[in-house]
């Protein structure tokens, strides 16, 4: 089920395997766990089955600390046989929902597999709904269905559903924004970073409150913070704005090389940045010695999953001397990856797509010292031998920019250092 | 359309996914979209697994709908077939795959398999998780015995003399709530009385086992909620008893050995089967302040109805609330319940559950993972006594709920989120020195199950109603000398008194109105 897709420029670019078959990955709905922590007054409300209310506590962990602001409206028979009209079933949930959570400035009716399926039209309900209730939240829609969606997609369906609602910049200032979610503690230090290169004008999308909407227009410059967000960067790129192509703010080198993509467009030489940052370097490269020293010569292979699996293996092959086997991603969005791909190389084989009992198998031949895969096949790999890292992690850790490094570094560093610390059971 | 934010039972797939996982030489293909494998983590991560579930799913995307997902169903199947060569191929749907009504059940009968196919209808839209489990067992056992059922009239063949008397357990599952040790449990139970098990199942079984289950001289029902309707369909077919006693608690151990013992015609003194430490632990002096602590019981219908016999009975507690998520053992719960004067709770909406609990305000909670929550926002201590349960109850020990040994270990469990007795009645006596202050907490619990710190950090769900009644200074200082373990309690039906007698104001006075009020 595979085929390699000839490239023009093969020379210098990793050979792309192409795979179809099972696929052991989240859906998009996996997505509302991180995007409902980061948009603090945002409601998630899915329309779909008992599957999808069961995932999202499973994927959290069960995790109740609080009244969550995600839910699940779930069909039933009544809403499947007509019985029912589901437009009206969902703006008695809404407003049920409403007078629960007054605090909602912004609801999001996420489709989910069944929803599309029957093809319920949230698009057409959120513009309804927002008629009724106009005064007091914004309401759009977006699909996080598996159908649709694969994990990480469902942050780009969101953000790419709050583009129309940006405000339009004036055409002559120039600003930066940066798309995909980061922590509050990377955003922060990125605005340090930003200021001391000699930027800013940044906005960050999607930012902490929903309603504090950056604006865009032919000056809006527009760097990626994560890899996954194609479908908004269209609908920006559509609104005017530009994008710069940089690799990922993953390790020191792809953090620098981002900072310096960006400061390229204010007129500020590569140097001048690299001078400015001097500090927070040096500290990266201090802290990092640690993590590479259980990391390097050490083989790994990534299966499909987050889609960060590219500035991932390029961080680890680069800076911490690891050897890759095969690095998988779900999808390979060409352009979004041009510098992650340009860095990786010839010598590297990359799969988009998945067919599960293929890639295990080859994960078994092989024998990696490290697997990096979703958290339902951890554990199976391990207890054949393998270590593992499970790649969640990856998305709700603060791993971006410098500071970070040695975080980032110290998730893969982690299970090899527990291997040699262990001196019970055994691995082989 | 139901609003739902966090959800008891997973849909009817997870069950059918849990039968297969629990057995041998099974293997399940499921129609459905990419996104629904998560649940192979709840194996693999929450009960540490060392396999992934045996199922292959199709993983559907948008782009086959329409032209190809019938062609996927049977490229898996043989696929499944091929690579894992199983002893019997079960065949279902997941929600979304039962909307785009590809009849996987169909396809496969006419897909020329080299395993034997069983498909299974999910009802996706109106069951849950364990009525998934208990129609997927069901159908197993049926499709398997079908052709063994004896005619009608025909009567069992009485077991020979020189045989051992034995019995099927049925209904333990991967994902049930401490289902692997309370199979050693009972197995060692009914050896001692000289009773054989014949075949567990679903868990470790292989379809061969399962051929087997005729053998026996009767059924235990261990899990009701999964094998209910097979022990019903083995008794009206091949005449085999059901044990319907759950061993779970000291008393309904003895009603279950004496059950054994009676359906199965034993000759043995029942008092002489084993013995457990809880009665002698729950009438020794240090249990004496368990005496009429008030309890609130919410969990699947067989531990809840459990829990509240052995909570009132055996450990001497006030049931004060009683409930279940499980409707189909809804008539079972309300009974009981009514029995001790109360009305049941039958739900799946944890934010009732939550409402119940705020408004009881137990000293001790016993639950699921859920209420577990729900007592740790509140301060109150908790012990979890059924599914859904989180990875902390699938532990490394040897930990059953049932038979006598269960006991034993429920005691231990129920007791440990408490203040030990001596240590209650020292806070009391010391409660004024600094080294009793109020934020002191069980010494044993770190921090953990219940604290004044906790309890006083706690915000409330819904803001202050206008008209609420003020603490006067003197009475608020009043309330910090009763001990935090009942200071919530105190200060709720303090301010419920105030609020009857249309108080605005409680002083010193009218607290002790109200403990005189509420001690009648």
């Amino acid at each position: 089920m595979s085929q390699v897709i000839a490239r023009a420029d093969a020379d210098s670019m990793p050979s792309v395997t192409t795979e179809r078959g099972e696929r052991a990955v989240f859906c998009g709905l996996t997505s509302i766990i991180w995007l409902h922590r980061r948009i603090q007054d945002a409601f998630f409300l899915v329309v779909g089955s008992r599957t999808c209310a069961h995932l999202l506590q499973s994927a959290a962990g069960v995790m109740i600390f609080a009244e969550p602001r995600f839910a699940t409206a779930i069909l039933g028979e009544r809403d499947l046989a007509g019985m029912a009209d589901c437009h009206e079933e969902l703006d008695r949930v809404v407003s049920e929902l409403l007078e629960r959570r007054p605090d909602i400035r912004r609801l999001f009716l996420v489709g989910s597999c069944p929803s599309e399926v029957i093809k319920l039209d949230l698009a057409n309900a959120a513009t309804r709904l927002q008629g009724v209730h106009e005064n007091r939240l914004r309401i759009s829609a977006f699909s996080g269905s598996g159908i649709e969606t694969t994990f990480t997609q469902g942050e780009d369906q969101c953000l790419a559903s709050m583009v129309p609602d940006l405000p339009a910049a004036p055409e002559e200032s120039q600003r930066l924004m940066v798309v995909g979610t980061i922590a509050d503690i990377i955003e922060d230090q990125f605005r340090r970073h930003f200021a001391q290169v000699g930027i800013t004008d940044v906005d960050f999308f999607p930012a902490a409150r929903a309603d504090n909407l950056p604006s865009v227009g032919p000056g809006t410059r527009v760097i990626l913070a994560q890899p996954y967000v194609s479908d908004t960067v269209s609908a920006l790129v559509k609104r005017g704005a530009k994008l710069i192509s940089a690799p990922y703010p993953l390790g020191i080198e792809g953090t620098l090389a981002w900072f310096q993509a960006a400061a390229a467009e204010w007129g500020h030489s590569p140097e001048s940045v690299q001078e400015a940052l001097a500090i927070p370097i040096a500290r990266a490269q201090k802290s990092l010695v640690k993590a590479r020293e259980s990391l390097q010569g050490r083989t790994l292979h990534f299966l499909p999953d987050s889609q960060l699996e590219l500035p991932l293996a390029r961080f680890l092959r680069d800076e911490c001397g690891m050897s890759l086997i095969e690095v998988a991603t779900p999808f390979l969005d060409q352009t979004l990856m041009a510098e992650e791909l340009k860095r990786l190389g010839s010598e590297v084989s990359i799969v988009e797509g998945s067919d599960l009992d293929s890639a295990l198998a080859r994960v078994r031949a092989s024998r990696p010292d490290l697997t990096v895969c979703g958290m339902g096949i951890a554990n199976p790999l391990e207890a054949e031998g393998l270590r593992t890292k499970w790649s969640i992690e990856l998305i709700f850790t603060p791993i971006q920019g410098f500071d970070q490094v040695a975080d980032l570094a110290g998730l893969f560093a982690r299970p090899l250092t527990r291997e040699r610390q262990l001196e019970v059971g055994s691995w082989s | 359309m139901e609003l739902t934010l966090w959800t008891y039972e997973g849909p009817p797939h997870v069950g059918a996914i849990r039968v297969a996982a629990s057995m041998r030489e099974v293997h399940l293909v499921l129609h459905a979209p990419q996104g629904d494998t998560y649940a192979d983590l709840l194996f693999t991560m929450i009960e540490r697994e060392g396999r992934r579930p045996p199922v292959t799913w199709t993983t559907f995307q948008a782009r086959d709908l329409g032209s190809s997902t019938a062609e996927m169903v049977i490229e898996t199947l043989k696929g499944a077939c091929e690579r894992y060569q199983p002893q019997v191929l079960l065949v279902a749907e997941s929600c979304t795959g039962e909307l785009i009504q590809d009849q996987p059940g169909a396809l496969a009968k006419g897909a020329g398999l080299s395993a034997p196919v069983i498909p299974i209808e999910m009802a996706a839209y109106t069951r849950k998780e364990n009525w998934g489990a208990s129609e997927t067992f069901y159908q197993l056992v049926r499709g398997l015995l079908a052709g063994q059922v004896p005619k009608p009239g025909e009567e069992r063949a009485p077991r020979s003399p020189d045989q051992a008397p034995s019995v099927n357990l049925l209904g333990p599952t991967k994902l049930g709530f401490r289902c692997r040790d309370d199979v050693v449990e009972v197995r060692r139970l009914l050896e001692s009385m000289g009773v054989r098990v014949n075949v567990v199942a679903p868990l470790d079984a292989t379809p061969r086992d399962l051929l087997r289950i005729p053998e026996a001289d009767a059924n235990i029902n261990l899990a009701p909620e999964v094998s209910d309707l097979t022990c019903e369909w083995l008794r009206r077919h091949f005449k085999q008893p059901t044990i319907s006693t759950v061993p779970l608690g000291w008393g309904a151990t003895r009603d279950f050995i004496a059950e054994v013992i009676e359906t199965l015609g034993l000759d043995i003194d029942a008092d002489a089967v084993g013995e457990s430490r809880l009665p002698w632990y729950s009438r020794s002096v240090d249990s004496t302040y368990l005496t009429g602590k008030r309890v609130f019981i919410f969990a699947d219908g067989t531990h809840a109805l459990a829990a509240a016999r052995m909570a009132r009975d055996e450990m001497g507690f006030e049931v004060v609330g009683l409930g279940t998520y499980s409707r189909e053992r809804a008539r079972d719960v309300r009974a009981l319940a009514s029995e001790y004067g109360l009305e049941a709770l039958i739900t799946d909406d944890y934010l009732a559950v939550e409402r119940a609990v705020t408004e009881l305000q137990p000293e001790l909670v016993l639950g699921t993972q859920m209420e577990r929550h729900i007592a740790k926002r509140l301060g109150i201590p908790c012990a979890v006594i059924s599914t859904p349960a989180h990875v902390q109850d699938y532990p490394a020990r040897y930990s059953p709920q049932m038979g006598f040994e269960g006991t034993n270990v429920i005691f231990d469990t129920w007791v440990h989120p408490l203040i030990m007795g001596l240590e209650e009645h020292l806070l009391t006596m010391f409660r004024d020195d600094f080294e009793f202050n109020d934020d002191a907490v069980p010494s044993h619990l770190g921090g953990e199950g219940g604290g004044a710190q906790q309890t006083d950090n706690v915000t409330p769900m819904t803001p202050a109603e206008p008209g609420a009644v003020a603490w006067a200074v003197s009475a608020e200082k009043e309330l910090r000398k009763i001990p935090f373990f009942v200071r919530g309690k105190a200060r709720r039906n303090t301010e419920h008194f105030a609020q009857e007698q249309g108080l605005s104001v409680i002083d010193v006075e009218t607290l002790y109105e109200a403990k005189a009020h509420f001690s009648r």
